[in-house]
């Protein structure tokens, strides 16, 4: 159903009725609207200058019991580092682990530190948990908090100040943003994934088409796709520059959250579904822009320069953009050139990891098309699980040894490569074919040139060596 | 904060579009537990060569760029990461204004809290400034103009609560905390 049919007075988006019932004081001409936080989940890196600000001030955490703290960022994924003598190679990262530490028994904060059995990327330990709900506000000291706008949530990621701010009062200062409704009619088709759906709208609205807005995904393609997979979509938002992503809850969400150790319970699962059924957009509901997009057009999609609007259908040729400077560094960046096929470009390091693509469908996928293979020669992979307990879900289903016996590393969840503030670096001028999120220059390490793709492209890529169409290796 | 009220500088241009919080400070270098020192690794990678040796063609680099406080770069700046890292750096790096078509959302937010003033102009006045690098500008906060040498002033949008907290140098946080009534009353009926 299209957004614009027939707009009702007083029918709300999904967004609209998240933002309207967590206003503790509206916004005006003179002040921006204080806005209430249900959930705060807080991380190693972001967090330690707020911590300061409350010691300096004298003010406790008004509400440890909405607040979570895991390591993951910095955090090493080597097994023995991990769990044995000394977690952390690097000095300032171990110190900033420790602080976390400190930070969190002094002010009473909740913490899954590195040896708990629930610790991971704090995107996907929160949905994982149940803790991340429909209807919810939740933000993080990072910009893909947007990813647990697939519940339903309105979530987005928020500077250090404003961990302060949340830290002391709970609430935020802000200004209403305005809303975009990106409709996705049809189905993807096989091969093609959550991630090539979000990297081609991304390749639709371009890097800052986003800004200042909020996104609702819809459709029928946004419908099928199963919570993960939602993830992912809403993940990448801050990629089109916008604030946040968000999905309506509906079956998908009830049947992924019913049960999770951190969602409601009996009575109060019976309450929370009455009113999670309430949130969708209402019909006629006014969007501020409207986006259309078909499924069934999309392909496999990988990116070919320094940011993620620069990326293309994995068969098609680098676009030509003569005149353009800052086009032509990136391909100067990336060793490429304009005209030329991305299909069959040299690939020396695979990482399947990161808050985009490391929940266990994403390993099953990448796994299924690995099986009775092995990664090419001279090749590395790495598989960096989202959580611990994604990586335990996966060893009992035996994922870890169709991993290893392919030639790839298993290791212990974190950021790992996607953002290479650990060790896990790709080394300069190498070609990494990543499931992260970001291409931006020096993101895997100095030098490193990132194509970002999906676990099935991934896989696909590490078996060849080369830039691969996954359905190749499906259909054989 | 200190109160943010006029500011005179020549601009260091950076025409680049979409530069990205990774550019302005490189993860690397977020493993700190404070705000301060930033400034040497601003640009970071952009700026050193692999041997960490100053690259003498980067904008930063060259004798010019000594005492600019205003940057102004392409569209999109600041887009990526939420790191608050980013305008520490450009600040500490001694960096007191941005100046673009487009400014990424969290990088803005961010900006505003530690007195580093975003500022979004029209395609045809950032023309000008890329074509002039190294003008000297006024920047005004009460009245939200930018005064280019020319003589040609244009308004830039600024927010009325964000203009007001740079002139007084009121930190948001003094305020929220004003507000704990009407959040323990929010807390109260949620």
């Amino acid at each position: 159903m299209s957004a614009s049919s027939g707009t009702r007075a007083g029918a709300r988006t999904l967004f609209e009725k998240v933002w309207d019932s967590h206003i503790v004081s509206p916004q005006s001409a003179s002040a921006p609207a204080v806005l209430y936080v249900d959930l705060h989940l807080i991380h190693e890196v972001t967090s330690p200058q707020a911590f300061q600000v409350l010691r300096e001030r004298g003010l406790p955490v008004r509400r440890p019991d909405r607040t979570l703290a895991t390591m993951d960022h910095s955090t090493p994924t080597r097994a023995a580092a991990t769990l044995g003598g000394t977690p952390v190679a690097i000095d300032s990262a171990a110190r900033q682990v420790a602080t976390l530490e400190k930070n969190c028994a002094e002010f009473g904060v909740e913490l899954l530190s590195m040896s708990h059995a629930q610790r991971g990327i704090v995107h996907v330990i929160g949905p994982e948990l149940g803790l991340s709900q429909p209807g919810q506000t939740i933000v993080c000291g990072d910009s893909h908090t947007s990813t647990h706008g697939a519940v339903g949530a309105l979530a987005f990621g928020i500077g250090t100040t404003e961990v302060g701010h949340v830290f002391a009062t709970q609430c935020l200062l802000q200004r209403r943003p305005r809303s975009l409704s990106i409709e996705v009619k049809g189905r993807l088709r096989p091969g093609v994934t959550a991630k090539d759906l979000i990297l081609a709208i991304i390749g639709r609205i371009g890097v800052d088409g986003g800004t200042g807005h909020v996104i609702e995904y819809r459709g029928e393609a946004i419908r099928a796709l199963g919570m993960e997979e939602r993830m992912t979509v809403c993940n990448m938002s801050i990629e089109a520059g916008a604030r946040a992503g968000m999905i309506a809850p509906d079956e998908v969400t009830y049947e992924y959250l019913a049960g999770r150790a951190r969602a409601p319970h009996g009575v109060d699962w019976q309450r929370a579904l009455e009113r999670w059924r309430q949130l969708p957009s209402d019909p006629g509901a006014r969007f501020d822009r409207e986006v259309h997009l078909d499924a069934a057009q999309i392909e496999p999609m990988i990116t070919y320069g320094t940011n993620p609007g620069m990326v293309i259908p994995i068969s098609a040729q680098i676009p030509e953009r003569p005149g353009d400077p800052a086009f032509q560094r990136a391909l100067d960046y990336m060793g490429l050139s304009p005209g030329q096929p991305l299909k069959d470009q040299k690939v020396n390091v695979v990482f399947l990891g990161s808050c985009t693509n490391a929940r266990l469908s994403d390993l099953r996928g990448a796994a299924a098309l690995l099986r009775g293979r092995r990664i090419a020669r001279g090749l590395t992979m790495l598989v960096v699980p989202g959580s611990q307990e994604v990586k335990r879900q996966a060893e009992t289903e035996g994922l870890d040894r169709i991993f290893t016996e392919a030639g790839a590393e298993w290791r212990e969840s974190g950021c790992s490569m996607c953002i290479g503030m650990n060790g896990d670096l790709v080394p300069r001028g190498e070609y990494s074919v990543s499931t992260s999120n970001r291409n931006f220059e020096g993101r895997q390490g100095a030098g490193a040139r990132t194509l970002l793709a999906s676990p099935l492209t991934a896989a696909a890529c590490a078996v060849t060596g080369r830039v691969t169409d996954p359905r190749e290796l499906l259909n054989t | 904060m200190e109160p943010f009220k006029h500011l005179i500088s020549r601009t260091v241009v950076m025409p680049a579009a979409n530069i990205d919080t990774d550019q302005i400070i490189p993860a690397r270098f977020l493993t700190t537990t404070t705000r301060e020192g930033l400034g040497a690794r601003l640009f970071a990678d952009w700026r050193y060569d692999a041997e960490g040796r100053p690259r003498p063609d980067f904008v930063l680099n060259r004798p010019e760029a000594d005492g600019c406080r205003i940057l102004v770069a392409g569209r999109n700046f600041g887009c990526g990461s939420s790191r608050e890292h980013a305008p520490w750096a450009l600040t500490d790096y001694g960096f007191r204004a941005v100046i673009s078509t487009e400014i990424a959302d969290i990088f803005r937010n961010n900006s505003l809290k530690n007195g580093l003033l975003p500022v979004v102009v029209e395609p045809a006045v950032s023309d000008w400034l890329l074509a002039h690098p190294g003008s000297e500008l006024s920047l005004d906060v009460a009245t939200r103009t930018l005064t280019l040498p020319t003589g040609v002033a244009v308004e830039f949008p600024l927010e009325a609560f964000a203009q007001h907290c740079l002139l007084e140098g009121v930190d948001e946080l003094g305020y929220l905390l004003a507000r704990s009534a009407d959040i323990a009353a929010y807390e109260a009926q949620a």
